[in-house]
């Protein structure tokens, strides 16, 4: 095969319709997971690397829930059950003693929680896991005009764009949404002005662990089988995502997000398999050439500050 | 008074590793792998510690440096005849050639320090999260490229044959020499200038650091000293490629940041201290008698604990066990070191 006729292979596999529909799928569960993180780090300047154990852990409750046969309903429940609690007592024990201190001890802390998580995962379920099969029927396809999807990418989209439209209405048109707001531009400020501090915190974190909760549905659907590194890939492709995108504002981090998840998934669906197996690289690839020409981020405006004598 | 104050800095920490090395002597055969894990730990941390401790920028990409280290040492040092075995698809020049043990130490150091030279170059412009990522980025693609690209090891396999040289006194050596150039350089007029970029970028500059070429410089050290501790590594225990990404990246930094990531004591006792708990706790794994009674916990539970003391540590002294300060006689005087400002 020669170059050329590769290109022209990849070009055409790229615009095909059915890559272009999985891509947005898995561009619109990372924006999802983007918002996760971006929220907590606009109210709290911390980078939760322990995200993606909280979905592991709602993939968990999920197969746990498949395994005992019971309802798809009581499984999604215990799942958003799981996940809230766990994010309050990381909230409580880990974010809300760690206020002030510097990115780096907080984003090492919360790689210390992630570990934690991870083997207690791997303590009680084992390297293998557990499958979560409940609802598994969405990866039938349903044929629109002359195109095989997925239903589970159609729910994936909606889910996404709805709960997007939510917190956009959270924000915006409620008194904790404005609070939220003041504090991610100046958390000092805002204290002075009666905002407080810890209710802000832990709403941020409870929506943040909300929307892990319904990215763990999505992705078990996905991918079934849930081991204690479930999740960890892509929340590392997510947290690279939201800072090429720019972590300074939750709108172009959540577009980092979707942008690092379509980028994989048009990449995965085109790419031919002898090279597919160096994804990673080229996407880390991208990540470190964006950082460079745009440190601040691809979606933020003007430079960032620089501390000048 | 100066001079001796630096004298206690270097013979503590020299001294601490040379009594976890005898130490290591009268033990049986089984305890002394945890000695010698122990001084590879503290080579690790402390090469990790010149550039992250130093700068003050975080990086998740030193591991990078430390697997192409266990990679050049590795390959170059398995029998010729035992090569087509593991790694059929090698390069001809690598399948040829076979060296001993101290060349093939140097081999990884000066791959890792060429690596790091080559990845700082661009990425040394950056600082905060931005440093943080882009060396995670590193990690992965040195990871992704490990694993799949066979014309340079074994891929997926794991290593065997290697030469297990690597005993106590070589990686009591191993670690000595890496903490000495450690010290040598925090002392040396490019230490001080970085040190400076650390406390104070705005200062620094004004006073004609360039931040960049202090933070290279570092870099390209600190991953010379990685790559180093990766021989020592491979010469100890065969290993494969998931050996040396995520959670080598995670414990290590525990220890760094455990000790106290500001001062070369803080990198020996980290590493010293995680090693020492990391022991005993594989010990419990495998039922553990003290005094009398045998204690037994599930196995798994190493990781558990250590990255359980590791957030405690941060939430209760987030300058690390010694505070980030250097040994001091004085500092024993007090009850509470690191209390006192």
């Amino acid at each position: 095969m020669t170059p050329a006729s590769g290109l022209t292979e990849f070009v055409r596999d790229a615009i095909d319709l059915q890559v272009q529909v999985d891509a947005i799928a898995l561009g619109a569960v990372f924006a999802l997971m983007a918002v996760g993180i971006g929220l907590v780090f606009g109210v709290m300047r911390l980078v939760n690397f322990a995200y993606g154990q909280l979905i592991m852990a709602g993939a968990f409750a999920l197969a746990f829930a498949s395994d005992h046969d019971w309802p798809v309903g009581v499984g999604i429940a215990l799942c958003f059950a799981v996940v809230l609690a766990l994010s309050l007592a990381m909230e409580r024990v880990v974010f809300r003693p760690l206020r002030g201190q510097s990115a780096a001890v907080m984003l090492i802390a919360t790689f210390a929680v992630a570990f934690l998580l991870q083997s207690i995962a791997l303590l009680w379920f084992g390297p293998l896991g557990k499958t979560a099969t409940s609802l598994v029927a969405l990866n039938r396809p349903v044929s629109v005009g002359g195109v095989d999807i997925r239903k589970i990418t159609i729910v994936a989209i909606v889910t996404a764009v709805v709960c997007l439209l939510l917190l956009v209405a959270l924000l915006n048109r409620t008194s904790i949404g404005l609070h939220m707001r003041a504090t991610a531009i100046d958390a000092q400020t805002a204290r002075l002005l009666g905002v407080r501090a810890n209710l802000v915190s832990t709403v941020s974190v409870l929506i943040a662990g909300a929307l892990a909760a319904v990215v763990a549905v999505m992705l078990t659907v996905q991918f079934p089988t849930v081991t204690p590194t479930f999740a960890l890939q892509e929340t590392i492709l997510v947290l690279a995502g939201v800072v090429v995108g720019g972590m300074t504002r939750l709108l172009s981090a959540t577009l980092g997000g979707f942008l690092i998840g379509y980028v994989s998934g048009l990449l995965g669906g085109a790419l031919p398999s002898s090279q597919s197996q160096y994804l990673p690289s080229f996407l880390f690839g991208l990540v470190i050439l964006v950082l460079l020409v745009r440190p601040d981020g691809l979606f933020t405006r003007g430079r960032g500050l620089v501390e000048r004598v | 008074m100066r001079a001796r104050r630096a004298a206690v800095e270097l013979l503590a920490p020299v001294a601490l590793v040379v009594a976890a090395g005898l130490v290591g002597t009268v033990v049986s055969q089984t305890t002394q792998i945890y000695f010698v894990t122990a001084l590879i730990s503290v080579a690790t941390v402390v090469a990790i510690y010149v550039f992250v401790g130093n700068s003050g920028v975080l990086s998740f990409g030193h591991i990078s440096f430390f697997a192409v280290g266990v990679w050049a040492a590795g390959v170059l040092s398995i029998p010729e005849q035992e090569k087509p075995a593991t790694m059929p698809y090698l390069f001809d020049f690598l399948s040829s050639t076979t060296v001993g043990n101290v060349p093939s130490l140097l081999v990884a150091a000066a791959v890792g320090g060429v690596f790091a030279l080559l990845v700082g170059l661009p990425l040394m412009r950056l600082s905060g999260l931005a440093a943080g990522i882009a060396t995670f980025a590193v990690l992965g693609i040195t990871n992704n490229i490990l694993r799949y690209y066979e014309k340079i090891g074994p891929g997926l396999n794991t290593f065997s044959s290697v030469p297990e040289t690597t005993d106590l006194l070589q990686a009591t050596v191993g670690a000595l020499l890496v903490v000495v150039a450690a010290f040598a350089y925090q002392r040396s007029r490019l230490g001080r200038q970085l040190r400076a970029t650390r406390e104070d970028p705005a200062a620094a500059r004004a006073v004609g650091v360039s931040i960049y070429r202090q933070r290279l410089a570092s870099f390209a050290l600190s991953g010379f000293l990685a790559g180093f501790a990766g021989g020592l590594y491979i010469h100890f225990i065969p290993i494969n490629v998931d050996a040396v990404y995520l959670d080598l990246t995670f414990i290590t930094l525990a220890m760094l940041v455990i000790g106290g990531s500001t001062s070369l004591w803080g990198a020996v006792i980290g590493a010293l201290f995680v090693s020492a708990l990391d022991s005993v706790l594989a010990e419990m794994e495998d039922g553990m008698t003290l005094l009398g009674r045998t204690i037994d916990v599930p196995s798994g539970s190493r990781i558990v604990v250590v990255s359980a003391v590791m957030a405690l540590v941060l939430i209760l002294r987030p300058s690390g066990l010694t505070g980030g300060r250097e040994f001091s006689l004085a500092s024993l005087g007090r009850l509470r070191p690191a209390e006192a400002k």
